[in-house]
């Protein structure tokens, strides 16, 4: 869809910060509160807007989980192409992202699991054994830097000078 | 030892900028959040680093023409004529300079004798009143009012012309309130400054600054006024480049000749990189339609938006300021100074702004606020006004 001129400062501004109320998105737009809610209400709908969640660091926290990235290959299904396989993988709870990719392999493969040796399973047990996966190559995260735009290792400094002419 | 005698008793006499006493205090408090900053909060976009860079990685280390790169003043020229309709030749009507500031100094220094007097609308930006006087003049407030959008009208103008009159400084899109000259307040003004002879520097540096649909407007575009006027504009507010001090001033060969003796003889030319960046900058934006000022302005926009209408919220008059990154509320209804709002501010609350008196006795009563600054911040710190107005007013703190 052709995204209008409020739609993408919506868009924009709830990337930024998903919490804005109502009000502080009118303002800035300059739509009224109606429009805003309205918009807002019909990108949900749409699909554009799937859900409002956090950028979590959880290397802060003392939860065990480990993530690896997968490169599958597969063989593309008759009047199915990739479709039918990723959808399969995508069913699987491990999995948080799937995607299409051009290059050397077909489908990128985004697992958390709360041990190694869960993850280990899930790709020797639950993946590989999938009849049209024909090899998998599994890179581990070893840490995370910046995710979604947000740099993990604390705040930018700003090195503005505090008051300025 | 006592070091008068050694002195020039006209520049000791300056007053120190009314920003620095704030600036000591703010410094001093590591998780203040400041609405008092002057420049962008974005960087500049990775393709102008990365053209500087490259110029440093290929050896390109030396001066350049006094006047600048070639290039850049064809590209400035290009500019300035796609977007406010001004010809300048590149040759010799456009000279490049360290930042607006350079460029503000060669004009007053050019074309000023002892005792001329310089137009200053008030409030505006703290630097112009200084360089009159370094460069021998008489700066004469000319006071602006709320009342009007903070925009300079014939009859604030006509009362403080004297034969002794001689250069009008035009800060429009103007540092602190925001306020911005439309055309018809450029034509109302311009038959005035004909008719006394005068000559205007018009400091264009938030030029591309400006919202809601509107657009700034050179008075050197209208008819007669080239002629009358040295424009000078900058790379640091429209692409975010305050650090690399690069900005130009363009005028009628003759006075851009003279300046440009000046800044050989004290200056040689702007730095290089600088000049690479900002070559750049331009380039590009010819061709994508300067997408780089338009994202930028995009997202100041909402912000300038947020903060009106929070301020307005809270029982502020707020006038809406269409131009640069500032706002500009009243808080007379407060019943304290600017002065101790905004101490209050700092020591209860924690948020810096600058106290509008800072830039003329005209910008009592009121605060400029900054919205270059991250969104999450700006609500953290219009949430804390929010709370101090609420204090004042039930009488739980006091300066």
């Amino acid at each position: 869809m052709a995204l209008t001129k409020l739609e993408t400062a919506l868009l924009d501004l709830l990337k930024e910060d998903c919490r804005l109320p109502l009000e502080k998105l009118s303002a800035m737009t300059g739509a009224s509160m109606e429009e805003t809610a309205e918009v807002i209400d019909r990108l949900e709908k749409n699909h554009v807007i799937l859900r409002y969640s956090p950028v979590i660091n959880w290397d802060l926290t003392d939860r065990e989980r480990v993530e690896a990235m997968i490169e599958v290959r597969v063989t593309p299904q008759r009047d199915m192409g990739f479709d039918a396989v990723a959808r399969r993988i995508y069913r699987f709870d491990e999995v948080k992202s799937v995607y299409l990719m051009s290059g050397s392999y077909d489908l990128l493969v985004l697992v958390e699991a709360r041990t190694l040796k869960e993850l280990a399973s899930f790709v020797s047990s639950k993946l590989s054994t999938l009849e049209t996966v024909t090899g998998t190559a599994t890179s581990f995260v070893l840490k995370r830097y910046k995710e979604e735009g947000v740099i993990f290792e604390g705040e930018e400094s700003d090195r503005r000078l505090v008051i300025s002419p | 030892m006592n070091y008068d005698r050694f002195l020039n008793p006209a520049i000791v006499a300056v007053p120190p900028s009314g920003i620095r006493r704030f600036f000591d205090l703010a410094s001093t408090m590591k998780d203040a959040i400041s609405l008092g900053v002057g420049e962008p909060d974005f960087k500049t976009p990775y393709h102008i680093r990365d053209a500087a860079i490259n110029s440093l990685v290929d050896g390109e280390t030396q001066y350049t023409a006094n006047r600048g790169l070639p290039e850049l003043r064809e590209e400035i020229s290009a500019y300035l004529a796609g977007r406010f309709s001004l010809r300048y030749r590149p040759g010799d009507q456009v000279l490049v300079t360290i930042g607006a500031s350079e460029a503000i100094d060669l004009a007053l220094r050019a074309m000023l004798s002892p005792g001329d007097e310089v137009l200053i609308p008030d409030p505006s930006y703290v630097s112009y009143a200084p360089g009159v006087i370094f460069a021998g003049g008489v700066p004469v407030c000319v006071p602006t009012d709320e009342a009007h959008d903070f925009r300079l009208l014939p009859e604030h103008l006509l009362p403080r012309i004297t034969p002794r009159t001689k250069l009008l400084i035009l800060p429009y899109p103007n540092n602190p309130t925001g306020g911005i000259m439309e055309k018809a307040d450029l034509e109302a003004l311009a038959p005035v400054i004909a008719e006394h002879d005068l000559m205007v520097l018009s400091d264009e540096i938030y030029a591309e600054l400006v919202y809601d649909g509107r657009k700034h407007v050179s008075i050197a575009s209208l008819e007669g006024m080239a002629e009358r006027t040295v424009v000078i504009n900058g790379f640091s507010k429209a692409f975010a480049m305050t650090g690399w001090r690069v900005g130009y001033i363009c005028g009628a060969p003759e006075l851009i000749g003279i300046m440009n003796k000046i800044h050989q003889y004290t200056i040689m030319c702007a730095p290089r990189q600088g000049q690479v960046a900002a070559l750049e900058a331009l380039r590009t934006g010819r061709e994508n339609d300067y997408e780089d000022i338009t994202v930028m302005r995009d997202s100041y926009d909402r912000r300038r938006r947020l903060m009106v209408s929070s301020f307005r919220g809270m029982g502020l008059h707020c006038f809406e300021p269409y131009g640069a990154f500032y706002v500009f509320p009243s808080i007379a209804s407060t019943g304290l100074s600017s002065e101790d709002f905004c101490s209050l501010l700092l020591r209860e609350k924690k948020v810096a702004a600058v106290p509008g008196n800072a830039f003329g006795p005209s910008g009592e009563g009121f605060i400029r606020c900054s919205y270059a600054t991250a969104l999450d911040k700006l609500n953290i710190a219009l949430e804390r006004i929010a709370e101090l107005i609420g204090e004042i007013a039930r009488k739980e703190v006091s300066p």
